[in-house]
């Protein structure tokens, strides 16, 4: 091992530790390494041998990435559009704007249905005429009806009990649940009033207990803002899928805060990821234009959803009941309707004058709504 | 080092990657081939009007028809609403109007030029008014008409995209999450005259640093590699077998799917008919709603209605304390945080303790690991035993609920068919039907865990 002392001819931050520091230039097996003084008297503690430096460790992950790959591809032995040939074409949809809702006076960043099928919760730009709460990017109905979850700029999700009381101070019930060091970009309480699951800017998800407002799981993995998160729809089920900033969509369990599976294919940031039904498999919405399916069991993408016409991000997506459509909302203003198994577009949804930045199938899958930056929200079917 | 320089060039197009420049770059490849006339562009030409000539135009109508044979659009009215788009980002321009969209006729367009487009991917308003100065002196100096019309026309356009003309949509404005990777984002919005901007600014929100993307360390690695190792382990299906089964699971669900197949009765949404809520929320459920309980037991527990009969059921079998255990368990892990340690006592104090009430059957292993949890007790403390219950129930219990006569009535909706009936069959189905339900309520109590969500 190194038991000469070398005289520091650089400074820089430290392969090992990432401080800045005067680096001590050593060679294990001719390979050049750059540790501070400190880490080389660590690894020479430690006993650690060629094969565990930063450049090595690098080396082996590429290989075992390669392997991976590899062995998925293995398994690729056909694509879903071509065993979805023999499925029977789609009638052709007749899906119109059947409500137009104008409340907001700016723009609508979220909404969330109320599991009663016909409610709904819409966040915007503005100060909150109805909820006080500022900058609100995320919001969620709790399963009950009765409350509502809103976060944003502010760092914070909040619990809102709701009332029938248009004079009661909704301020003043505010619960403050999670916190994060950077803006909430999505919220879901866990099929209970009692606990919430959050995604941030700082680049992690949280769970939360409502009740007493302590962190119970902090799930770490991404490498950049987290933009959304959508709970498996399994009553069995504990995990849950994120998409962010690093092109990453990560599956969770929620009771060890490990990642469990992660998908890397699309080109630019994910905006948005939602479970097919039966929680085998999730969609996401992407800047790069694409919509894109992973199943679970084959951990792949069996799916890409794009056109040579559609090239303005994809902000949203969701499923309709049976995981037959898949409906996409883009900066375009449009929404586009995807058949999930044959991979074409089944129709376009005109109406919006801005972007769409959030659609939304309902409970019991009878409606679509979408929000938009035109500061109205949009009822489809 | 070699390592060294290639991280200083990415240094220096820290954008080249941010969501607004890849549709950038998507208008600008097209763009670029819209105006190559060799390979199938369209054709600008210098058009004779009335008192003079306009250089450098081309017709909607042309740009129209080129959008709907190179991109394969079918319908014209989405390749004007594309068309509208590219022209909104200022990439096209109608020469005589500031509303920038796109109409399929003679209108005549521009193209807005290279130098202007970089510009204001970069959002220097200040370098480009510049330039154009710059530009505007050389151009003075050749006194070329031509030449001044197209630049004057193209600093017009350039402003009708960052001063909108009221009623048209800024597409200037950006999702403020995407804000901090962009250069100067705020100073886009301002006016190149220090005067404050109109109400599409965004204020400098608190917390708003950038994160520069952090250098992958050892540990970083370390973990990859055991993420890694354990995805190399993990079994996988092929892709054909999960084609099918997801097929398969659509095409069950296609009849429930009311943007597939009409619903019974209308869907209220178009109707304004709101009887489909109301049948739904009504004690009585359809045979088809009944039909979902037999794809599985999930789909059976998911319906509170389905749920109900499976207890009631099981009650009538005496043998609902596992349905009663998996349902307690459910309930713990949706409960505060500070109820949780005693609750979770009391479910093992009902269904697992020496002499519990409504003893369960567990294998040894799973006993084991609960017993051993129940130390430091937490919601998840009985997960393996709730899996390990229902899929005693599943095989089990479930099979025989869907081949009972109370399933099978409540399938084929023959309760109500046979009131008055006596001599189809000794007993008739509601007779069974009400014997089950008196059962349920002499054996084991009904517990509140039966909460409706």
């Amino acid at each position: 091992m190194c038991d000469q002392t070398f005289v520091a001819a650089t400074f820089g931050p430290c392969e090992s530790c990432d401080k800045a520091s005067p680096l001590m230039n050593i060679y294990i097996k001719t390979e050049a390494i750059n540790y501070c003084s400190f880490c080389v008297e660590k690894m020479a503690c430690q006993g650690l041998q060629a094969g565990e430096s930063l450049a090595s460790l690098k080396r082996e992950s590429e290989s075992l990435k390669k392997k991976l790959d590899e062995e998925r591809n293995k398994l690729n032995d056909v694509e879903l559009n071509k065993v979805a040939e023999k499925v029977e074409v789609l009638s052709a949809l007749a899906i119109k704007t059947r409500r137009v809702l104008k409340g907001h006076n700016n723009k609508v960043l979220n909404m969330d249905w109320c599991k009663d099928k016909r409610r709904m919760v819409s966040s915007s730009q503005e100060h909150g005429v109805s909820l006080p709460c500022t900058w609100v990017m995320a919001c969620a109905y709790a399963p009950s009806g009765c409350a509502v979850a809103c976060g944003g700029l502010d760092n914070r999700c909040s619990v809102f009990p709701l009332s029938m009381d248009p004079n009661e101070n909704l301020a003043a019930k505010r619960k403050a649940v999670a916190m994060h060091t950077n803006y909430v970009s999505g919220c879901t309480f866990t099929n209970s009033d009692m606990q919430l699951l959050t995604s941030s800017g700082d680049g992690t998800c949280a769970l939360w207990d409502v009740e007493s407002g302590q962190l119970l799981q902090s799930f770490h993995g991404h490498t950049a803002d987290v933009l959304s998160l959508d709970l498996a729809p399994s009553e069995t089920g504990n995990t849950f899928v994120s998409g962010g900033c690093d092109k990453k969509a990560n599956v969770w369990d929620m009771r060890s805060g490990q990642n469990i599976q992660s998908f890397e294919s699309h080109q630019s940031d994910i905006n948005c990821v939602k479970y097919y039904p039966s929680g085998d498999a999730f969609a996401s919405a992407s800047d790069d234009g694409t919509c894109r399916f992973y199943d679970l069991r084959a951990d792949r993408e069996v799916a890409v959803y794009e056109k040579d016409s559609v090239i303005f991000g994809a902000s949203s997506v969701d499923f309709s009941l049976s995981g037959r459509l898949l409906f996409a909302g883009y900066n375009d203003y449009t929404i586009n309707v995807w058949d999930v198994l044959k991979g074409s577009r089944v129709a376009a949804l005109f109406g919006h004058e801005n972007r769409i930045s959030r659609v939304r199938v309902s409970p019991d899958g009878t409606a679509l709504c979408s929000a938009s930056w035109d500061n109205t929200l949009r009822v489809w079917a | 080092m070699a390592e060294g320089s290639k991280k200083r060039a990415e240094v220096i197009d820290p954008d080249e990657d941010s969501p607004n420049m890849i549709v950038y770059r998507k208008i600008e490849d097209i763009v670029t081939r819209i105006q190559d006339e060799k390979a199938g562009g369209v054709a600008i030409r210098t058009v004779k009007s009335f008192l003079s000539k306009i250089p450098s135009v081309a017709s909607g109508a042309d740009i129209v028809q080129w959008l709907m044979k190179n991109l394969s659009i079918e319908d014209p009215a989405e390749a004007i609403h594309l068309g509208s788009l590219i022209a909104a980002h200022g990439y096209i321009f109608p020469i005589y109007d500031h509303v920038l969209m796109l109409k399929d006729d003679g209108t005549l367009y521009r193209f807005q030029e290279n130098l202007a487009r970089l510009q204001r991917a970069f959002a220097r308003k200040w370098e480009f008014i510049f330039m154009q100065a710059e530009a505007q002196v050389k151009i003075d100096r050749k006194k070329d008409k031509a030449e001044r019309k197209i630049l004057d026309s193209q600093e017009r356009a350039f402003w009708d995209v960052h001063r909108p003309v009221p009623g048209c949509v800024n597409t200037t404005e950006m999702d403020i999450r995407k804000c901090r990777r962009e250069k100067n984002p705020h100073r886009v919005k301002k006016s190149v005259y220090g005067l404050p901007d109109d109400n599409h600014s965004q204020p400098n929100p608190i917390h708003m640093s950038s994160q520069p993307a952090r250098k992958p360390t050892k540990e970083d690695v370390q973990k990859e590699i055991t993420f890694l190792n354990i995805q190399l382990d993990r079994h996988c299906l092929k892709v054909s077998k999960v084609a099918d089964s997801l097929m398969g699971y659509t095409e069950q669900f296609m009849d429930y799917d009311p943007f597939v197949s009409p619903t019974e009765p209308s869907n209220p949404w178009v109707s304004d008919d709101s009887s489909f809520w109301d049948l739904e929320a009504s004690r009585d459920p359809s045979q088809q709603r009944v039909k979902k309980w037999g794809f599985s037991l999930e789909e059976a527990l998911k319906d509170t209605a389905g749920r109900e009969q499976f207890l009631r059921f099981l009650e009538s079998e005496f043998s609902s304390e596992n349905l009663r255990f998996w349902l307690a368990v459910q309930d713990l892990k949706r409960r505060p945080l500070q109820e949780v340690a005693s609750r979770a006592q009391e479910i093992w104090q009902e269904f697992l303790a020496e002499g519990a009430p409504s003893s369960i059957n567990l294998d040894s292993h799973s006993y084991e690991r609960t017993s051993h949890n129940l130390k430091d007790p937490g919601r998840y403390s009985f997960e393996d035993a709730q899996e390990h219950i229902f899929t005693l129930m599943k095989s089990d219990s479930y099979a025989r609920f869907l081949r009972s006569n109370v399933y099978q009535d409540l399938l084929f909706a023959r309760k109500k068919q046979q009131p008055a009936d006596p001599e189809q069959g000794r007993r008739t189905s509601l007779e069974k039907f009400t014997r089950s339900v008196g059962k349920s309520l002499t054996g084991k109590r009904l517990t509140g865990l039966m909460q409706s969500s």
